[in-house]
């Protein structure tokens, strides 16, 4: 699994326009979308992307920072995280 | 490929539950400090501990950010001071400022506790291990980071009862030089039966001589999430019960060997070991006393928890072996009485008692920990309290420890405040016949045999 592979996942009160603002901000950034999976629970929003962070020329840490001040904007809660927490915890 | 709903359990693991890394922990020797100069070697600490560790504190920041994982701790561990320090402290001053020395490293590389101002004399006790252990009242009374630890028994050379009735004055002084603030300065300071060489937790934590120069050793923690688990099999029969908790119990030190892997190759140096651990804290909802709880008992300290005990700490081991290959440290779980809400709720409804707490230590990981004892305990009583935890030890080849405060001026009814991770605990009732007699006896309670095991 390539190092740079990241899990971004975004959950709040579902809302017009969600995505296109999360993805919106990546294409700004050049960060790669492999993959999105998303359900409504209850009125709650709850999406998972794949992404690669490799062609960023942000850095990791401030595309996490970026990603985070974006949410409290948006009135959701989004994270950054390295794939390898989920693959280690979750994989034997 | 990962799929939503694990990535939104292990979410939930970090956000609800209480799920953390507990400690990174640095092990880091000082053998090669050693000098004849008391300006020499205090000099060669200071610029040994702020060169090898320099980056922990950023590194550890850097992996809670990239994982959205809290590390709670960034810990150092050191070669037990009593060897370091032989050749050139000649009193107990020459060990305070050793203490001195190593507590503005600390402060420096920004970690909150440095563990290794230890001595080792479970057999015999040398000139230097004594003038260390007499130092520590005022070493932990005159610094703020520094844990102390002294192992005083094994399995292979029985239990140094000079140095139990030595402790058992220490504990007692220390309790007094710092009895403006609750007797804190016996928060930082462990006695240890079977000491292991790799235990990234304080307040016992030192870098044994078995070790390499540099070494990460990570402590994870996670008993919030192994009482949830639970949540979802009630009624269900043992099978069932142990499974559960081996399940999670993989999951969390996976993360912890992720972590540790992490950090020793952002820092270049060698990871040593996974701790299995089960450390609560005294927030709700990460306390062990609420896990053997769910398990059925209506309060921690009722027939059955020891049973209980005994089952939860060894599901944890086998899901935690087949997580990490290099699993050590204490591993198992942690019984601390002021770090845990429900064991403090458990001895204020009176369910548990000292007594219950001795018999828990014997499946447990460690032993006696965190207990508040009235500040009138006499020290021969406190002796024989460890005596008694030593011999368990010692017995059952596993490693029991004793962090005792006798809260000077306090008594059953009153409570004592620690503050922080250490969290409060009320005073508990110690049984009032003395063991002066047994404990002045002096000399050393012989190896036990290793056969006819009944």
């Amino acid at each position: 699994m390539a190092k740079d592979k990241s899990i971004i996942t975004v959950v709040g009160k579902d809302q017009v326009g969600i995505i296109a603002r999360v993805t919106g901000y990546l294409y700004e950034n050049n960060v790669n979308v492999e993959d999105i999976t998303q359900s409504i629970v209850a009125g709650f929003f709850n999406m998972m992307m794949i992404v690669d962070t490799s062609l960023s020329k942000k850095e990791f840490l401030s595309l996490s920072k970026e990603l985070e001040d974006l949410g409290r904007n948006i009135g959701v809660m989004i994270k950054l995280q390295r794939e390898d927490i989920f693959e280690s915890m979750q994989r034997i | 490929m990962i799929n939503i709903n694990e990535v939104i359990e292990t979410n939930k693991m970090i956000e609800k539950e209480n799920l953390d890394v507990r400690t990174i922990t640095l092990g880091i020797s000082l053998l090669d400090c050693v000098s004849s100069s008391m300006d020499e070697l205090c000099s060669n600490i200071y610029r040994k501990i702020t060169g090898v560790a320099e980056n922990l504190v950023s590194v550890g920041q850097e992996i809670e950010r990239e994982y959205a994982i809290p590390i709670v701790n960034k810990r150092i561990s050191v070669t037990p001071i009593a060897l370091v320090g032989a050749s050139a402290a000649k009193g107990i001053d020459d060990y305070v400022r050793i203490a001195k020395t190593l507590d503005e490293a600390a402060e420096k590389v920004g970690v909150n506790f440095l563990g290794g101002f230890s001595a080792l004399p479970a057999k015999g006790m040398t000139r230097s291990e004594e003038l260390l252990i007499r130092s520590i009242p005022k070493s932990l009374s005159q610094t703020e980071h520094i844990c102390a630890s002294v192992n005083l028994g094994s399995t292979k050379t029985g239990i140094n009862m000079d140095a139990v009735a030595l402790m058992g004055e220490i504990i007692k002084e220390t309790a007094s030089l710092t009895c403006d603030r609750d007797s804190i300065g016996c928060a930082k300071l462990v006695v240890f039966c079977n000491a292991p060489d790799d235990n990234p937790f304080m307040a016992g934590a030192f870098h044994g001589v078995t070790e390499t120069d540099n070494v990460i050793n990570v402590g994870v923690s996670g008993p919030g999430v192994i009482n949830y688990a639970l949540q979802s099999v009630k009624g269900k029969d043992f099978g069932i019960l142990a499974d559960t908790i081996k399940k999670t119990a993989f999951k969390v030190t996976r993360l912890g060997q992720l972590v540790a892997q992490e950090a020793s190759r952002r820092l270049g140096v060698p990871y040593g070991i996974v701790d299995l651990s089960l450390a609560p804290t005294p927030a709700v909802g990460d306390s062990i006393a609420e896990i053997l709880e769910s398990m059925g008992l209506e309060k921690v300290g009722a027939p059955g928890t020891t049973a209980a005990l005994a089952l939860l700490n060894d599901q944890v081991k086998k899901g935690g072996i087949m997580a990490s290959s290099y699993v050590g440290g204490l591993s198992g779980a942690f019984i601390p009485v002021s770090e845990d809400h429900g064991m403090i709720e458990g001895v204020e409804c009176g369910s548990l008692t000292l007594e219950k707490l001795e018999a828990m230590t014997c499946v447990c990981s460690v032993g006696l920990d965190m207990i508040a004892l009235p500040g009138k305990t006499s020290a021969s009583t406190i002796s024989g309290i460890i005596a008694d935890e030593m011999a368990i030890g010692m017995i059952n080849q596993k490693t029991t420890a004793v962090r005792v405060i006798p809260v000077i001026g306090k008594d059953v009814g009153d409570s004592a405040e620690f503050g922080g991770l250490l969290g409060y605990a009320p005073i508990m009732k110690v049984n009032g016949f003395s063991c002066e007699d047994f404990i002045k006896r002096g000399g050393r309670i012989p190896a036990p045999v290793h056969s006819f095991k009944n």
